[in-house]
Parts: structure tokens; sequence; C-alpha cells
């Protein structure tokens, strides 16, 4: 009894951090409708900050107080990032502004790096709580128990504010309809940025709060991302109370796994959100999200018809000068072209059910890893020659967008979105943990092309052939009357259904067949690189899709390619510098600002706006 | 008479509060029957289970003779049930004609094709429809930029793709302008007599019913409370209480025969 | 006390108003006629900078409020009730009242909750439910309440008789005429001229975002050209 009890409060302990961060998350995205990517950055500086204000602080009064000027650095932070990086872009269309968040995660990690060095830092201790209390014979940190008596407090201040101060009626109905709280008087923009004032705060106070348990380092971000998104969802979206239950039980469950289960620990998180979304679709105390409630934030897409005569000619004239550049560049610049390729095949894969369909997944790796590790154990295993694989490794794909598909297909929005990166998460983690089947960490190796592709010239050409087949076999499906059907659940999918259109079935066939395209573009990452490891399956792959097509422009057809090129030929450009990230964020961030319609979308409204192409204007 | 839509002692109710009570009525073949009544008085509701939206707690909704109830309205508008909606709902990434082509294409079962382009098939059925509703100049012209009154007369064309045989039209006219209301009325009034189509509306605005309907439900709390001529029921003391007022706020009698 | 002066406004490459100019004196009801998409909801829009107008300028009480921000033309004493009427569904009736709440103004009405419960009496039966579990009658009513808890000098109504049930708009008519005779100035944008005629002193039809008459009802009358050409009853 003794060491559950003691395990069981450790989890309650952990909760307090991660209840703070989430809630932060939870509230920003209710009121501004942006999903922070960012939020672990700001939990990540709060840690920092706080180390660094305890270093000149001396003693209890000044262990606290470092904790909540770290809270309130970082909420200005906040602010900064809100007024310089987001003011900007509030009229983009819905979602866009991840990616400008995205850029600032790169940017804040390669400004602690250089402020605060690659080195962990270890966390202070508590002054005064520093020793234990054994509860039934079993130590528990004083500090946890601080923790534990603390979180309560924080509970009700912010459920205070939040339901009972004119603030937090304001906030409350800032999250229905801004214009509307602007037109009876509210200063919306100062109210979004205090609520990022706020968000970040709460961010800020749980990464400093941590210091004593887990120190300061670089990876904390992305660490903490997956764990918070998933206590908000399973709490339900804007739901306080539920994030406080979610965190709780996330932390506890991750204490006992740790300790009787310790194999599946990472799994364990997602398998319980998945759980949780398949019995409450919205969380433990989430509503139904009403779609149009909100308002469709800028210009409805244009309508679209396949290339003429002469758009095909342009596109043949590419690909004939692309086919000639084995003889004209290096093998190198031949490696960097497969990479692109690859990826614009992943990007577009994407841009199919997330533009046609109207369904944002943050968990496209799944399919894109997915498809590599298929064809990865398939030649390790059975001794699969490359051509079965090609033909195989998709297929499976598909099989495993089924099941994916099956339990996320019901949900929409946000819900949909984070239902897909926890399921993600689930397969990275499955094929983290399972070493002996998987290579964990180490991955797979020796995964070649058949003896007859396997010079760089003739993968060239195949992967020419098969990704931009697949890339074609796409741009058709959104012309054929899948395509169109497609489009129309997502348009208005009442008067799909009204017209003899099941929505869900058709979305369900379209994920599938996106899953099988990455799967596809996994495939021939994996025999280009001769090597597969879970960081294909990452957040981090899943993301960089939805940048690229964010940043090509997510409501035309050529985005997904302009994208993923641009996002490529920068990557590889900027890597060479120390800190690339920094410029790669600050570049990321540009573009959104210059074209918030993505770089394709962009310079199809100039091109229209100087008389190149025609385009309806909207009224 | 024979009636093609039948509806029988239909109930629903939402924690303890009865919307709609014990609803019965018929609709004939080629009947325009206006349904009316106060906000809130079970209108919606009672659509919604008629089109499939909302599952009834009791009663039947029968479709010459066959029986609706449980089946998603997806499944009812392939039983021959069109629809529009009370805020247009079309496919505002798509042209004027890709709007009908698309109900077409589902009429035909030509959802799950792959290997056609949408935008040549069935192209020429959709002009026809279009010119029937007078929107033929304007089929290549995305929805998206459509004035409202267009995009009314945009849906009554999809609603006709399937060859309907029951149209259910919720607040037909909502949010248009007074003349184009009964243009737009009178253009539904044509279309359903020609090809024999039987109508259920709600209408707010009075004009409109008076000035169309063969026949007027009223409801109110849920029930019926009359249900008759346009006569019988604009000077039903009743409907006046809880519905009409003074009638002050629309063309009276004389008015709106003259209209 | 308001002044529009050649008033231009786009959606997208569309103009929507056309030069568009009238102006309003205090204590005046006027109705704003006209086709749907004539413009009346982007006349409201471009007063209250929901809409930014290319050109002109739009005068408040002495004041250019052209440049500025919505919120402020809010906190100035315009009161603006949209068509849709976006009542705060998650919030309660007294939580929706108070997001509209602003300080008292001079000269002007001041409300409270309890005054507004007294004009509206069925919304102070049910002050503790939440928007959503209103009917459209009553978001309405709600919807003006809120508008009127900013204690406005001038109210913009937009369309509030679509949708509503004929004995519920009799109802808004009478709530009209009482604030008119607390010494509210009101612009009205109305399709029943039925309803008009009853709270309002004065009508301006406009057509193409373009002010094509400017007169009260008696003239209009006179002038059944005019009225059939641009509001064809």
């Amino acid at each position: 009894m003794g060491p559950f009890i003691a395990q069981f409060l450790t989890g309650l302990a952990n909760a307090a951090a991660l209840f703070l961060v989430a809630s932060g998350l939870s509230l920003i995205f209710g009121v501004t409708r942006i999903v922070n990517f960012a939020h672990g950055s700001f939990y990540m500086l709060g840690a920092f900050i706080g180390y660094t204000v305890m270093q000149l602080l001396p003693g209890a009064f000044g262990f606290w107080s470092s904790i909540l000027v770290a809270g309130l650095a970082v909420g200005l932070i906040g602010v900064i990032v809100e007024m310089l990086v987001l003011r900007p872009i509030y009229r983009a269309p819905e979602l866009f502004q991840l990616v400008a968040t995205f850029g600032v995660i790169l940017v804040i990690q390669d400004l602690a790096l250089i402020t605060w060095g690659a080195e962990d830092l270890l966390g202070p201790r508590a002054p005064g709580l520093k020793g234990v209390i054994r509860i039934l014979g079993e130590p528990v940190p004083k500090y946890d128990l601080a923790l534990i008596a603390i979180t309560p407090f924080i509970l009700f201040a912010l459920w205070y504010l939040i339901t009972k101060t004119r603030l937090g009626v304001l906030v409350r109905a800032a999250t229905q309809d801004r214009e509307m709280v602007a037109a009876l008087g509210v200063n919306q923009s100062w109210l979004f940025t205090g609520v990022f004032f706020l968000g970040a705060m709460l961010a800020g106070l749980g990464g400093a709060l941590q210091l004593p348990k887990g120190g300061a380092d670089l990876l904390m971000d992305f660490n903490i991302l997956a764990s918070i998104f998933v206590v908000v969802v399973i709490g339900g979206m804007g739901s306080l109370p539920g994030a406080f239950i979610a965190a709780v039980l996330i932390s506890v469950l991750n204490v006992f796994g740790v300790r009787y289960m310790p194999q599946s620990t990472l799994v364990l998180m997602y398998v319980v959100m998945a759980v949780v979304l398949i019995i409450k679709p919205y969380g433990l105390m989430g509503r139904k999200e009403v779609a149009g409630e909100h308002g469709q934030v800028g210009e409805p897409e244009q309508p679209f018809s396949p290339f003429g005569r002469r758009g095909r000619l342009i596109v043949a004239v590419l690909l004939i000068a692309l086919a000639t550049l084995p003889f004209l560049g290096s093998k190198f610049a031949m490696i960097l072209a497969i990479d692109i390729i690859i990826v614009c095949l992943f990007a577009a894969s994407l841009h199919f059910i997330l533009s046609l369909g109207g369904l944002v997944s943050f968990g496209h790796a799944a399919f894109f890893g997915g498809g590599a590790y298929a064809a990865a154990l398939m030649v390790h295993y059975a001794g699969s020659p490359m051509e079965l694989a090609f033909v195989l490794a998709p297929i499976i794909t598909g099989f495993l967008a089924i099941i994916i598909g099956w339990f996320c297909i019901r949900l929409t929005g946000v819900y949909f979105a984070m239902l897909t990166l926890a399921f993600s998460q689930l397969l990275w983690s499955l094929v983290f943990q399972w070493g002996e089947v998987t290579g964990g960490d180490d991955g797979m190796v020796s995964i070649w092309p058949s003896p007859w592709a396997s010079d760089t010239t003739v993968f060239f050409y195949l992967t020419m052939i098969i990704g931009f087949g697949g890339i074609l076999v796409l741009r058709h499906a959104a012309h054929s009357p899948f395509g169109y059907a497609l489009r129309a659940s997502r348009d208005s999918a009442g008067r799909a259904e009204a017209t003899g259109i099941n929505t869900k079935r058709v979305q369900f066939v379209a994920f599938t067949f996106a899953g099988a395209m990455a799967g596809l573009a996994g495939t021939l990452f994996v025999f280009s690189k001769g090597s597969i490891f879970p960081t294909e399956l990452e957040i981090g792959k899943s993301f960089d899709a939805l940048i690229m097509v964010f940043l090509g422009g997510v409501k035309t057809l050529a985005g997904p390619l302009v994208g993923a090129s641009a996002l490529s030929l920068m990557q590889d450009y900027l890597t060479r510098f120390e800190y690339w990230r920094l410029a790669l964020g600050l570049l990321i961030i540009a573009v959104v600002i210059i074209a918030p319609e993505g770089i394709a979308g962009t310079s199809q409204k100039l091109a229209a706006r100087w008389g190149i192409i025609r385009r309806d204007e909207v009224q | 008479m024979t009636s093609v839509l039948e509806v029988k002692e239909l109930s629903k109710s939402f924690g303890g509060n009865h919307a709609v009570n014990n609803v019965s009525f018929a609709v004939g073949a080629g009947e325009l029957l206006a349904l009316i009544g106060p906000n809130g008085a079970g209108k919606t509701t009672c659509f919604n289970m008629l089109m499939g939206q909302l599952a009834p707690d009791a009663g039947e909704v029968l479709l010459d003779g066959e029986n609706l109830v449980g089946l998603p309205p997806r499944a009812i508008w392939r039983k021959g049930v069109g629809r529009t909606f009370q805020i247009t709902a079309t496919y505002p990434s798509m042209t004027v004609v890709e709007n009908v082509q698309m109900a077409i294409m589902s009429d035909k079962k030509r959802l799950f094709s792959f290997l056609p382009y949408a935008r040549n098939l069935y192209r020429e059925e959709a002009v026809t429809l279009l010119d029937l509703v007078g929107m033929a100049e304007q089929a290549d012209r995305a929805a998206a930029i459509l004035a409202y009154g267009d995009l009314k007369r945009l849906e009554l064309a999809i609603a006709l793709a399937h060859k309907p045989r029951l149209l259910l039209m919720d607040e037909p006219t909502a949010g248009m302008a007074p003349s184009e209301r009964i243009k737009l009325m009178q253009l539904t009034a044509d279309i359903v007599a020609d090809k024999g189509i039987s109508v259920l509306f709600t209408e707010h605005d009075m004009d409109v019913v008076f000035a169309h309907a063969h026949r007027v439900m009223v409801l109110n709390r849920g029930e019926i409370i009359a249900n008759g001529s346009v006569d019988e029921v604009r000077d039903d003391p009743l409907v006046r209480e809880v519905y009409l007022g003074g009638g002050t706020v629309f063309a009276d009698k004389e008015e709106s025969e003259n209209a | 006390m308001l002044e529009l002066f050649d008033i231009n406004s786009f959606y997208g490459k569309a103009h929507i108003l056309n030069d568009l100019s009238f102006n309003i004196a205090h204590g005046e009801v006027v109705a704003l006629l006209g086709r749907n998409g004539a413009g009346k909801t982007t006349t409201m829009k471009s007063i209250m900078q929901m809409v930014r107008p290319a050109t002109g300028s739009v005068t408040f009480a002495g004041q250019d409020i052209s440049k500025w921000p919505t919120h402020k033309i809010a906190k100035s004493g315009i009161g603006y009730v949209p068509e849709e009427r976006r009542i705060f569904s998650d919030l309660t009736i007294v939580e929706n009242l108070e997001v509209g709440r602003q300080s008292p103004r001079e000269g002007v009405p001041t409300w409270s909750f309890d005054d507004l419960f007294d004009l509206f009496p069925n919304l102070a039966e049910r002050r503790n439910n939440r928007g959503r579990a209103l009917s459209g009658g009553e978001q309405q009513m709600l919807t003006i309440a809120r508008t009127l808890m900013g204690n406005p000098s001038l109210l913009l109504l937009d369309e509030p008789s679509e949708g509503i049930a004929p004995i519920i708009v009799e109802q808004m008519a009478k709530t009209i005429l009482e604030l008119k005779s607390q010494g509210l100035t009101v612009l009205i944008s109305e399709q029943n001229l039925h309803f008009a005629r009853i709270v309002a002193d004065r009508a301006v039809i406009i057509e193409s975002g373009t002010n094509r008459f400017d007169g009260n009802f008696a003239d209009l009358d006179s002038d059944p050209e005019t009225r059939d050409a641009y509001l064809s009853v």
C-alpha cells in the first residue's frame, strides 16, 4: 500500500506543472483559435529563466519569487510574440497561424541555445523543502507535497477568473465571437494580448515550478508539447476542470507506467487518450464544436479546373527539364532532388485530406513513417524485393489508415487533429519501444533498392516516375467525382448529406487514400536512404508536412509542391550554419506575414491582380 | 386527393419539454402546404424529423406509404425528398453548375468514381435545371460570389436535381427582399405545378404564405392549432392571438390578394 | 447627430456602397430601406468600421469616426444590433448583458440589468439560462438588451423583424417607440415596410449602395414610382 500511495502522490505532484501549461494552451486556443505549437517553448523558457533568476535570488523567498518572475517574464515574451508575429495574421485562413508558431519554436530553440548553452541544467532544490517525508514507510519528497497543496489553489484561481470576473465573461464571449465583442466596445486586440500573456505566463510558471524535479534542457519544448495536447484533448478543449482531471490522470498513469510497465510508458498516454475520445469524442468535459460557429476566416476558395493544354505543356516542359538533372547536376543535386520529390508527394497527400477534405491531420507522419517501416520490415524479415515492397507497403499503410481513420473520422476540427496526433504518437512510441522488432532508437538499416535501381541516376528516375505519378494521381482525384464529393462534404456537410452523400464514408475513403499515398512516399524514402529511424514518425515530421502545405498555400493545388520545395531548399541551405533554426524560424515567420495565403496562393492573387490569370472576384 | 407524405402522431421532447406533440397531417399530391407558427413552436424540430436529422420519440413519417423514420437524411433524399435550407447551403468552392452537377452525380451514384473529370459529367442536365430557375447565364460563376437571391434559386435547382416527389423548404424566402420573395415563391409554385411535386414549407413572411400556399397549418407549443385554407387561418382568433397579432406588420387581405 | 458623407465600401472588388450620404438628427428614428443586397448591412458595418470604407467620412456627434477601431466607436455611444443576432450562446443571459456593459454616458438614459429586465420581461424569467436555450424572438430581444447595456445614444438595428413571428414584431415596434420616447436616436434597416412605417419618422431608400430617396412616409406614398422601383412591395 505504501509504494502505491507514494507513486500516486508523485503523479499528483507532476500534474501541477502539466495542468498549468495545458490550461494556458487551452485558454489561448479558446479565445484566439490559435493552436499554439510554441506553447512548449514558453514552458521551456519558464524553466531557463526561473533557473537564472534563482541563481540571483537566495533563500526560500528568492526561490518562490523566481518562479513568479519567470512566469511574468514568459508572459511578456508571449505578448511580444502575439504582437509581432500573430497580430498581423489573425485574418489569415484558420490554422495558418500554427505555421507562424512553428517558426517561433525554432527561433526560441536557438535563442535558448545561445543564452543558456547546450548543457542540461540541474534544477535547484526548493529551500526548506529539500528532504522527504515518509508516508507509510515510503519517502515522498517534501516539494511534491507542496506542489500537491498548491495545485487546487491555482485551479480555483483560474476557475474564478474565468467564470466569475468580467474579464472571464469577456474571454468566454470572445471565444465565441470576437468581432461581436469588439462591436460592443471591448478592445479585442488587448483582450487577445491579455489572453496570450496569461496563457504564456501559465506555461512559464509550469516550467519554473518543475525545476526542482526536472531541471531545464533544450528538448523540453517538444517533450511536453505532446503531453499538453493530450491533456487538453482528454479534458475537453476549453474546460479547466477537464484539463485538471486529465493532467492528474496522465501524470499518475505515467508514474505507475514507469514502475509497472516500463516498456510501454510512452504508449500509455496515447492509449488513454484514444480510449477517452472513442467513448467521449469531445473529451471528458468538453462539448461538441458547432461547425461554423466561429465563422470562416479568409476568402472562400476559388473553383478550380484541370490544366488546359497550355498548363499541361508547361508541366511537361518542367518535368523534362528536371529529367535532365543527371546530365547537368552533381550526384548531390540528384539526391537533394530525390528528397524534395519525396516530401512533395508526402505534402500533396496531406493536402488532399487537409485542403479538399477539410480534415486537418496533425499525425500524417504515421503514414509516411508507417510506409517506410512496412517496407523496411518486409525487406528485413521476409527478404522481400524492392518491387514487391513498393506494391505492398502502400497497401499496408492504407490498412493502417483504415484503422486510424475508423477512430478519427467521427471527429471534426481540432479534435480530429488531436486524435490523429495521438495515433501517430502511438505508432511512434510502439516503434520506439518495441526494439526487438523495429530496432527501436537504432532504427533499421541496410534497406537498399534492388540492384538495377541502386545507381543514384536510376533511382532518381524511379523517384521521378513514382513520385510525380503519385502526385498526378492525387491531382486527378481532386478533379474526379470523388474529389468533388470530398469538397462537397467539406463545404457544406448538411447540404451534402441532404443530397445523398455519405460524407463520413467519403472522408474515410479519402483518408485511406491519402494514407496510402503518404505510405508510398515513405517507401521511396526508405529505399533512397537505405535506413529508417523512429524520427520519421515523430510529431516534428507531421508538423513539417503541415508547414509545407500551409507555407505553399492550402487553398491551391500547387501549394503543397511549392511549400515542400521551398521548405526543403531553405532547410538544405540553412542547416550548414550554426544557428540555422533561428534563421529558418525567422524566414518562416516572414513568409507567413508577407504571404498570408501561402506562397502559391499569394502569387496567384498577385498574378490575378496584374491580369496574368483570370479570377472571379469574391463579393 | 392522394397524399404523398403522411405524418402520424409525431412526437419529440427535449428534457421533458414537448417540442412536437402528437402532430399528424398529410401533404397531398401537387399541394403547396405552409407550416407557420411562433418561434420555438416546433417547426424546425418537426422539419428536422421529416428530413431524418432528428429521430422522433414516437410516430410515423410515411412517404407514399413507406416509413421514413430511422433513415438518415441521405437515404430520405434517395427516396425522392428534396430540401432547401433556411440559410442557404451550397458549395462555395464550386461553380454554380458544379453545385448542381454534384447532386446529379450523387443521384447517379458516381460519388466514388476516380476516373472521369467531374466537370464534364451531366453538365447539360445541370444547365437545363439552371435554365429552369433562370440561372443558366451564371452557370460558370463561383457560387461564393452569388447574390443571396441567386443562391436561393441555385438551391432550388439543386433540390430539383433528382426529380423529387416532395420538396421540404425551410423558410425559403428568408433574407430576401419582398419583391424577390414573391418572385421566388411564384417560380417555385410554377415549377412544382408543372412537375407535379408537392411542397411543404415553413415561412414567417405572411405575404408569401397568404399569396401562395394552398393550405396553411399553424403550430403552437408543439401542437397543430389550425389547419385549413388561407382565409380560415387568417381569420382564426386563436392564430391571431398566438401568432399573427393585430396584423399591422404584414399586408392586409385586399393588398395580398392584389399581390 | 450621425452623418455619412460619400461613403464607398467594397467586399473584395465588389463595390457595395457607392457615394452613400445621409444623416440622422438627434432623437430621430430613421428607416433604412432597400432590397436585399442593396447595401443596408454594409452601411451598418461601415458605420461601425467592421467594414472599412475605402473613401468617405462618418461623423458622429461632431467627431470624424471614420478611422476609429470598432470598439472605440462602440465606446463613443453607437450601439449595433446585427442582423444575425450573434448572441453568445454559451453565456447566460446575465453574462451576455455583462459583455455589453459600459459606464454611464452623459445626456443619454443609463440602463441597469433591472431596467432591461423590466423592458423585456421574458428575459428576466430566464436570466440564468444560456443563450442557446432561447427562441429566435428572445434572442432578438437579448441582442437589443445587450446593446442597451452600453448606454448608447445611437442605436443601429439591422433587420430586427427578420425571421420573427408577426406578434413579436409588433412587440418590438412598441419597444422601439419606447426607446425613442426616452431620447434615443435609432437607425433601423428593414425590408418590412409595414413595420418601418410604424416605428420610423423618416425613410432612406438605398439601391446599389446609393441614396435614392430621403423623406417621410407621406412623401414616399405620394411617389409610388420610387417606392415600386426600389422596394416593389
